[in-house]
């Protein structure tokens, strides 16, 4: 009782920004979007994990069941050029054009820039201090709330 | 260690020392900071004495190297008689690839061969499975079955090398095929010598590489052993690994009890298989990682050798002495290691590999300086293997047992070390074991904890890490990487499918046959298994079979 009447009545209830950290591949290594996942959810916003070893299809499905606003994708196996254009493209395909996309793990220099033409806004490498990520979404959602 | 009389007049003299010559010079030379600890959290002292050891009993605790509880080394003159082994983890592309860089890494001095699969292979897949797509020969050598094996290994006498295998799913596959290779090369099984990861239980809150659901899978790994200790008496069945769970994000203390408890429960689970633990258990080995934090990573080494030591003899009431010993292979740590600036790697990989040594390892992996962008390129491996060469030869750190023994300090931490660990070792018990440790989420969420504050460490400068949050400069030094050739996956397709049109079909359903009825029987599936590689089933076939027998593993997920 005591907590809603602190509230103001005409408080809006804003909608927190809505994460899907995702694990491409067979890739195992989860150490950083699992400290990815949790620094976002930090931050206050809503944060989904899907496990390792996720098809592009099934995280593009989750992607829409979720309704995220960002879909960080975090690879270290080196199959980022064969699994990122699918995911992109799966994407496109079913009008999640508004989704922010970026990327973490091991990904050589070469590669980023075909990456970011494909459509994924920005790669962060090893040792990206977690408040750069979390600003990095903050300020570049496609989705206005 | 001291008489009461002794520790009196040190413990006399500190408090003297603190009041008058340490007081007046923090009067104007403050410390900078308010706290020391180590990497894992332990709380440093600015100074040790004996009286941080006088609880010690030098003949229980310390002992004699070569006798229990092994605590300054497993042998009577550790590197003074023989160095370590020096093996290099290395594998990428087609086994063809692979086979010259072995080749390549014995003729500059390296002393046994360790493999890297890729992760279709390790996981249980075919090159040639949609779930491959992309990562065939990207992280290690793809292994799609006995004819692969055979290339790697062609030229390379298995009865002159030692060869380490990072396999743990499939490790009964991957040691059927070495085993088979070796047989075609007209060695005996017991002539192998080598080791197989096979340590599944760390897959489930660490590695996270699994094929079947925790149960079966330590099945499997029990059948190994079981399989090894009667016929393969030179090959280490397990490496019961602490380097994943490090990597994961654990601390030292943590990699150390997680280890061992994953340990204990093998060896309980063998034991009740109706094996003798003097069967076996002198063939067990264990893997660590080694950081930065040299004085606790070398307490770390000893202190698992004496809790190891201890429980082989009392809880499972060893009796040969070879039972008891806890003989490791170290690596230097892949998650230290920093993108930018890469060349320092090269310094944080010696004080590594130092620690090792100094922790008394008897195989060691120093990493390449360019790990944290690429798998190492051969300049970089050169490097890798040279930084252990002038340890052994150089530094002088070989020349007697256990050098920093005796050292206040490190006696202080590995006294802390095992206290801590054996701590946690009760807290899993108490929770009915590793296997409901695992279920309950309760290692995985201790890992990922650690590896978050660990991060904020960094992200906040309470630990520096040079070149990344300080001395970052604008250093844009570019070094040339390893490129894996993406059309060594249609190299590595066509040959599977060659193969595939080749073999005699009717003897590989026979065969995989055999294994479903073996494994639906729970009975050891080893020589099936070896059949089944022999007639070239395929790794993804066989683990296909076992898949429909023992079901998946679904990860319990969670951040």
């Amino acid at each position: 009782m005591i907590a809603t009447s602190l509230k103001t009545p005409s408080a809006r209830v804003e909608r927190k920004i809505r994460a899907l950290v995702a694990k491409p591949g067979l890739d195992s290594h989860d150490r950083g979007a699992k400290v990815v996942a949790r620094a976002l959810r930090d931050a206050g916003m809503e944060v989904v994990y899907t496990g390792l070893r996720q098809t592009p299809e099934q995280i593009v499905e989750a992607a829409m069941q979720e309704d995220v606003d960002v879909l960080c994708l975090s690879i270290l196996s080196g199959a980022h050029m064969t699994l990122f254009p699918r995911i992109i493209d799966l994407m496109k395909e079913k009008g999640l054009d508004d989704v922010l996309v970026i990327a973490g793990g091991v990904i050589p220099e070469e590669d980023i820039s075909k990456l970011k033409d494909m459509g994924i806004a920005e790669i962060f490498g090893p040792g990206t201090p977690t408040r750069v990520t979390v600003d990095y979404v903050r300020n570049n959602l496609k989705r206005k709330s | 260690m001291l008489d009461p009389e002794e520790l009196r007049e040190i413990k006399e003299k500190s408090g003297r020392w603190e009041e008058t010559t340490l007081k007046s010079y923090l009067e104007t030379r403050p410390e900078r900071k308010p706290e020391f600890t180590t990497t894992s959290g332990f709380q440093v002292s600015r100074l040790y004495t004996p009286a941080d050891v006088s609880d010690l009993d030098y003949s229980e605790d310390l002992g004699y190297p070569g006798q229990f509880p092994y605590t300054r080394g497993i042998h009577p003159t550790m590197y003074r008689g023989r160095l370590w082994t020096m093996r290099e983890f290395s594998g990428f592309g087609t086994a063809e690839e692979t086979n010259r860089r072995f080749k390549y890494l014995l003729s500059e001095g390296e002393t046994g061969l360790s493999v890297a699969f890729d992760y279709p292979t390790i996981t249980g897949y075919d090159s040639d499975h949609p779930f491959a797509q992309g990562e065939v020969g990207r992280c290690g050598v793809a292994v799609s079955s006995l004819a692969d094996m055979e290339t790697l290994f062609a030229g390379i006498p298995l009865d002159k090398v030692s060869t380490s295998m990072t396999i743990n799913g499939p490790a009964a596959m991957l040691l059927a095929m070495y085993i088979a290779v070796g047989q075609k090369q007209g060695m005996a099984p017991e002539l192998l010598s080598g080791t197989t990861q096979n340590d599944m239980l760390k897959e489930f809150f660490a590695q996270k590489l699994c094929i079947f659901p925790p149960k079966p899978s330590v099945k499997l790994v029990v059948d190994i052993i079981e399989h090894c200790a009667k016929k393969l008496p030179k090959w280490n069945p397990i490496s019961i690994s602490g380097y994943h769970i490090r990597e994961a994000g654990a601390n030292a203390v943590q990699e150390l009890a997680f280890t061992l408890a994953d340990g204990l429960a093998y060896v309980q689970a063998t034991v009740d298989r109706g094996l003798d633990v003097d069967e076996f258990a002198p063939r067990l080995s264990f893997f660590f990682a080694a950081h930065n934090d040299l004085f606790e990573e070398v307490a770390k080494f000893r202190a698992a050798r004496r809790i190891w030591a201890q429980f082989m003899k009392e809880r499972f009431k060893a009796r040969n002495a070879r039972s008891m010993w806890m003989r490791m292979h170290v690596q230097t740590s892949g998650c230290t290691l920093t993108a930018q600036q890469p060349v320092n790697n090269t310094i944080r990989v010696a004080i590594q590999g130092l620690a090792a040594v100094l922790g008394g390892t008897q195989s060691l992996h120093t990493n390449s300086f360019d790990e944290a962008l690429a798998l190492p390129s051969e300049e970089a491996v050169r490097i890798a293997l040279r930084t252990q060469q002038i340890i052994a030869h150089e530094s002088g750190v070989s020349n007697t047992v256990d050098p920093l023994g005796g050292s206040f300090y490190l006696e202080a931490l590995t006294r802390e070390m095992e206290e801590k660990a054996l701590k946690y070792i009760d807290q899993i018990e108490a929770m009915g074991g590793i296997f409901q440790a695992i279920e309950k989420g309760f290692l995985q969420k201790e890992i990922v904890n650690s590896a978050y504050r660990y991060q904020q460490d960094v992200d906040k400068k309470e630990r520096i890490i040079v070149g990344l949050n300080e001395y970052a400069g604008n250093e844009t030094s570019k070094i040339p990487l390893l490129r894996i050739d993406p059309q060594l996956e249609e190299f590595q397709l066509r040959k599977l499918r060659r193969l595939k049109e080749s073999r005699n079909q009717d003897l590989v359903t026979r065969t995989l046959e055999k294994l479903r009825q073996a494994s639906e029987k729970d009975n050891n599936v080893m020589p099936h298994i070896l059949d089944s590689v022999k007639a070239y089933c395929t790794l993804g076939e066989i683990c296909g079979v076992l898949r429909e027998v023992y079901g998946q593993y679904e990860e319990l997920v969670m951040f």
